[in-house]
Parts: structure tokens; sequence; C-alpha cells
């Protein structure tokens, strides 16, 4: 079967959109925020590729023509950005310095955990950039040497953790502004913090959305600068 | 017509990234050159922004998707870094929390400062 796969390129791209229809479908009907169709998809993907002794090669001979639309993705967020620019100029300091405190903090912890476990170099250049929007962290990791499946699984998992905490952490800090809770949803917990972030509130939604690509900005310049002092011996 | 049109745009933008990312020897990725030039674009409205929302709109719509094979890649990678799974899952779950409480709290405290000083002078 091995054969026969590698020499079809279309396995890993059909296996990728039924299975991907398949956990959106899971999602709308069990609204659970756990299942992200994301995590969902490679768990399942994963497992079939283990039960059939696939391996990954195999797979991404025809999944990575889906790969390939996550430059072009990653610019069109341009737009949204855009649209929000109103927003983002009414509050810009409140709105920068709050993004900024956010991206030192991550990198902070990062950098003194990764040397607390005695982690190789290699990882903590994968996780500096967990906390941003899984495009932009993807193709920073790419460009600092990193392991890009290791920040797509950290970035996952920030984004599941974010959004299932947000609300508990906002009541016990007293974090009660509209736009500073939308703020810590984008830049902690990217895309998944922000559908938290819309349950809460309209103002919360767009201000979780602008800090996604904020923080995915501001870290494509810090986290070079922190790699280099850091990661790079 | 309309959508090759917008598609077109959206390609030629990653391609501009592409030839930056190429020349300047900085580590900042490919999209984030495009995305750049495309929100100066449009902000100097070299691109009116009906030129590429459908298109755009609806690639970001099923974004998650196109991380699947990416994401599917922790199979070799599990494998290959065992030991330190457990680290990892520890790190990414303190430092979520830790990055959540940040913000919020700076951008809070910023914003209600702002707040007293604009009453404060009326």
């Amino acid at each position: 079967m091995q054969d026969f796969l590698q020499q079809t390129s279309y396995f890993g791209f059909v296996i990728t959109i039924v299975i991907y229809y398949l956990s959106l479908y899971i999602k709308n009907k069990t609204k659970l925020s756990i299942l992200n169709p994301l995590l969902v998809t490679t768990i399942i993907i994963v497992a079939i590729l283990l039960v059939f002794n696939i391996n990954y090669e195999t797979y991404n001979i025809g999944a990575k023509y889906i790969s390939y639309f996550l430059t072009p993705t990653t610019v069109c967020l341009a737009i949204p950005l855009y649209k929000q620019i109103k927003i983002l100029k009414k509050n810009v300091i409140g709105i920068l310095s709050g993004i900024l405190a956010g991206i030192i903090a991550n990198a902070t912890v990062i950098v003194l955990l990764t040397k607390i476990f005695k982690m190789n170099n290699e990882l903590g250049t994968s996780l500096l950039s967990k906390s941003i929007t899984a495009p932009i962290a993807i193709g920073l990791t790419d460009e600092l040497g990193g392991i890009s499946s290791i920040t797509v699984f950290a970035v996952i998992l920030s984004g599941i953790i974010g959004a299932a905490i947000a609300p508990t952490i906002f009541k016990l800090l007293h974090i009660k502004d509209e736009t500073a809770q939308g703020l810590a949803c984008g830049t902690s917990a990217h895309g998944s913090g922000t559908t938290t972030a819309l349950e809460l509130g309209e103002i919360q939604g767009a201000m979780s959305g602008l800090a996604i690509i904020v923080t995915g900005l501001i870290t494509t310049i810090i986290a070079p600068i922190v790699n280099h002092i850091f990661f790079i011996v | 017509m309309k959508y090759v049109k917008q598609l077109m745009i959206i390609l030629i933008f990653s391609f501009i990234g592409d030839i930056l990312n190429h020349i300047i020897p900085l580590p900042i990725p490919v999209s984030i050159y495009g995305m750049v030039f495309l929100f100066i674009a449009l902000l100097t409205r070299i691109i009116k922004l009906d030129q590429v929302e459908t298109t755009a709109e609806f690639l970001l719509s099923i974004m998650l998707i196109f991380f699947v094979p990416a994401s599917v890649g922790i199979i070799d990678t599990f494998f290959a870094y065992k030991s330190s799974m457990l680290p990892i899952i520890i790190i990414v779950i303190i430092s979520t929390i830790i990055v959540m409480i940040t913000t919020g709290l700076v951008s809070q405290f910023i914003i209600k400062l702002r707040n007293k000083k604009e009453r404060g002078a009326k």
C-alpha cells in the first residue's frame, strides 16, 4: 500500500480535507472549545498514519500542496488589520504597551524555563513564537532555524489553554476593561483566544483580532534578537 | 474574473515578499513582507478593499486547514524529542498564563490612566 500511496499525489491532500471537514462537523455539533478542528484533524491523521504504518513523507507528497497556501493566506491578514485601523489609532499607546509587555513576558518565561529544564537551543527557538498566529509562527521558526512541527504543537496548545482559562483569569485578577480583556486573549492565544474573546463581547473580539496581528508583527522583530542572544551559541 | 484578479493581487504580494526575503538578510518571513506591503497598499489606496476582500476572507475563513500538514509533522518530531515533550507542555502552559495576565493588567492600567487624564483635562 505504501508503494501505491507514494505514487499518488492525492492521498495526503484528500485525507486532509476529508478529516478536516469531519472535525468541523464534530465541532459544530458539540460546540466544545477543546475540540479545536486543527487539534482533532491532527490527532485523527496521526492515528491513521500510525495504524496503517504510512510515513510522514508519503503523506506530505500530497499534503504539501495545502501548506503552499499558508503564505498567501497570511498576507491576507492585512485586510482585518486595515479594517480595524480606527480602533488601533484611538487607543494606540494602551494597545501597543499591553502587547509589548506580553511579548517580553513570553520571551522571558521561555528563556528562563528552557534553561531551567536544560533543553536544547533548537527547542527554545521553536517555542519563542508560540503565542502568535500559526502562519507567522511557522514562517518565523523556519527563518530562525527551529523545528516547525514543535512550533505548531506549542501554538495549538497555547490556543487551547488560553481560550479555556481566559474568563477565570479575568475574574481572579479583576481585569474588567473590555479592551484589555480582548488584548490579553489575542496576545496569549491568537485565533483560539479570539473565539473566547468574541463570547465575552464585540469589543473584546475586535481587540483580540487586532492583537493577533500586532503581536505577530512585533514578535517578528523581537524573537530574532532574543534568539540571537540566548539560543545561538 | 473577479476572483482571478483578487487571487492575482494576493499572489503578487506574496511574490514581492518572497523577493524581499531573498534580498534582505533579516529573519523576517515572506508572509510578513507581503502582509505589510499589502497593508500599505490598502492605506495609500493603491489597492482598494473590494479588490481583494472576498478572496482574502475566503482564504482566512478556511485558514486552519493550511496548518494541518505542518501540524501532522509532529509525528516525526515527537519520536525524536520524546523526552522533551513534558517540559514543552509545562512551558507552554505557564507562559500562556503569564502572557495573558501581563497584557491584561498592563493595558488595563494604561487605559485607566489615560481615561483619568482625559477626565482631568475636562
